[in-house]
């Protein structure tokens, strides 16, 4: 009968040092941190209101805003449009791997295999109706704004990377250390993804992208931005009357930016 | 029946014990150093980037999460399909796969860019995302086999030891159906879009999870001096045998379904014939040492207990192979949004990605696997979870055969 006593005793007492233990641990790394996700909440929070109020403002469901790229038009070794992102959106290189640096917008060459024909072409986020990135993204950081544009909420995005794993134009980059010289119309962070925002902050205010203005200004016209529900913009109007395509249009996603030439 | 008559008592665990929870002290204040070199640096400091996003983190995670799943097998064998003489192991069964499910989680919440943002991913859900799905199947798993646990273990609760089981084990289908969706649903990556990996998820689970619970069940009944009889490994071998058979059968259905379409034959190429590292991995990791030498040591004649483990440790090596080259491979190879025309650009668009893990990833996913181990160890000490003798008699041999 003593024995499982002592035995009893013995569960007894390594319970109770287990549970300091524990209580101790627990101690330096959950309390702390519950400090910073109260803040987080209540960040997150303003953040929805801050949202919806943008949407119900500036956003409309009758506009969707997309871009047309000339392909015949887009110069090989031309990088206006990336370096403009890159000026307007505080995009700069990381002290990483040149891999782990984000990309908003990138150049590329693509050689026909069949023929050799040479084209020359920005990639970007798509800004697809129907977005892997949106469907996938566990807390709807990756979410669609009423008029078509696809943004990350930086408050919400935990970094988990689903949507770059979704993303079928490799469109999204992953913020791999801390930022500095940001552009305060434009929000960054370490630890978030992050990709092309069609320049929401510009469009809000009745501008162009930074890409698009720049390869007007280089003289190449190869980028067009307008409302694709308006049949009155001229990106409608080429549209309806050129043949354009979709990148991985066999996907089906409804992408905002079409191509002319492939 | 057995059941009645079983004693169950926690081991006693003196200084070998100690010693092994030291062991695991080690790698877990590793892996929580290596946690916070990532949070204050960044993912700068892994060998992960852009390009490939999901890197060694994930490759254990997914291996300890899909492996917790499997672990549950004997606890299902006895509850649902009522074979008795896997009833004494059940509760290790269950034991097992929370350990494994914590630990791969850990794994994979501590790798997140923004991991202090849990309370978000609790409390914001996109029900049409995988992710938020299996948030609430991991979750589930752990109220579901908690119960079934306590139900086990509480006499009283006893009689509601089956109806828990078969919960838990519509559950953990569920569930490992979930965790190869993740990649199954991924439509852009030519690697993966296939609903063939939700089923192909479930068979290597099965297969994983048997494996490490013969490997827990050999080191817990070594440790604590109750001679394990063959019996009851004997049958397991079999079982692990047939689960390593069908994991096979579904790889390869897999890649010869892959191969019948011609888009997919870039990528098929690039894992079975010149992927380097991965196919490296592919036939000497997966197929080789995870698939063809267990069946080996399995099934020629003259099995010892000795060989039936260093078939469940082929069996592991193998699996985190799988993982390896599944998840990383699958990154790897680049996507294809042009097909005709060759690509390039300063985004590593149209060549093949490289990944070196970094030491930081390898002591995190290290640090699940303490996590594991070490809920495991605390457990059978704190626990009546193991029967007080592992013979063949009290086994209740007789009565199951």
């Amino acid at each position: 009968m003593s024995e499982p006593q002592k035995s009893g005793s013995g569960r007894r007492d390594f319970l109770g040092a287990t549970a300091a233990a524990t209580a101790a641990g627990l101690g330096f790394t959950v309390l702390a941190p519950g400090m910073q996700l109260i803040k987080f909440a209540e960040a997150n929070t303003n953040t929805v209101n801050t949202a919806s109020a943008a949407t119900t403002h500036t956003a409309s469901a009758k506009v969707r805003w997309g871009m047309l790229i000339d392909t015949t038009r887009c110069a090989t070794g031309c990088t206006d449009c990336v370096t403009a992102c890159a000026t307007e959106n505080a995009i700069q290189p990381g002290s990483g791997r040149p891999g782990q640096s984000s990309q908003w917008i990138r150049k590329i060459e693509l050689k026909e295999q069949a023929t050799g024909r040479e084209i020359s072409l920005p990639m970007m986020c798509q800004h697809c109706a129907d977005a892997p990135c949106v469907d996938v993204c566990p807390t709807g950081a990756s979410f669609k704004r009423a008029d078509g544009i696809v943004l990350v909420d930086r408050h919400s995005c935990i970094g988990c990377r689903y949507c770059m794993m979704a993303c079928p134009y490799k469109a999204r980059s992953f913020v791999h250390e801390e930022l500095t010289q940001q552009n305060p119309e434009v929000p960054r962070g370490k630890g978030c993804v992050e990709s092309c925002t069609l320049c929401v902050h510009r469009v809000d205010k009745g501008q162009e992208p930074a890409c698009v203005e720049a390869c007007s200004k280089g003289d190449h016209t190869a980028m067009l931005f307008g409302d694709l529900n308006d049949p009155a913009s001229e990106i409608a109007k080429r549209i309806a009357t050129t043949a354009t395509s979709q990148v991985r249009a066999d996907l089906r996603l409804d992408p905002g930016v079409r191509f002319q030439g492939i | 029946m057995a059941g009645a008559a079983i004693t169950f008592r926690e081991i006693e665990g003196r200084h070998g014990y100690y010693g092994l929870l030291a062991v695991c002290g080690i790698f877990l204040a590793l892996g929580a150093y290596a946690y916070f070199q990532m949070e204050h640096y960044g993912h700068i400091i892994t060998g992960m980037d852009n390009q490939i996003v999901w890197g060694m983190p994930h490759v254990f995670a997914l291996f300890l999460i899909v492996a917790a799943s499997g672990a549950l097998n004997v606890a299902s064998t006895a509850s649902v399909f009522g074979k008795s003489i896997y009833k004494p192991l059940a509760p290790l069964s269950a034991l097992l796969a929370l350990a494994l499910m914590a630990g791969g989680l850990a794994v994979l919440m501590l790798d997140l860019g923004r991991s202090d943002r849990m309370i978000v991913a609790a409390t914001h859900y996109n029900f049409k995302s995988m992710f938020s799905l299996n948030v609430f199947l991991y979750t589930g798993f752990f109220t579901i086999v908690g119960i079934y646990l306590w139900f086990m273990l509480e006499r009283r609760m006893n009689p509601w030891s089956k109806a828990a089981g078969v919960a838990a084990f519509i559950w953990r289908l569920t569930l490992t159906t979930g965790t190869g969706s993740v990649f199954g649903l991924l439509v852009a990556r030519e690697a993966y879009q296939s609903a063939l990996l939700a089923p192909m998820f479930i068979v290597l689970s099965f297969a994983y999870g048997t494996a490490l619970f013969l490997l827990t069940l050999a080191a817990a009944s070594a440790a604590s001096k109750r001679p394990l009889g063959d019996a009851i490994t004997g049958r397991l071998k079999n079982l692990l045998a047939t689960f390593v058979a069908a994991s096979l059968y579904f790889v390869a259905i897999f890649h010869l379904t892959n191969l019948y379409y011609m888009r997919n034959h870039g990528v098929e190429h690039f894992i079975l014939i010149n992927g380097g590292i991965f196919t490296g991995l592919f036939w000497i990791g997966q197929i080789a040492i995870g698939g063809i030498l267990p069946l080996l040591l399995l099934l020629l004649p003259g099995v010892t207990l000795s060989r039936i483990l260093t078939a469940c440790v082929a069996i592991v090596i193998g699996g985190l192979a799988q993982m390896y080259v599944t998840i990383i491979g699958g990154q790897a190879w680049p996507l294809d949004m042009f097909p005709g025309y060759t690509a390039s650009s300063s985004f590593f668009d149209g060549v093949i990605h490289s990944y070196a893990p970094s030491l930081v990833e390898i002591l995190l996913g290290l640090g699940g696997v303490a996590i594991a181990a070490s809920i495991v160890i605390v457990a059978l000490k704190l626990l009546r979870l193991l029967p007080e003798k592992l013979d063949n008699a009290t086994l209740d041999l007789h009565h199951a055969k």
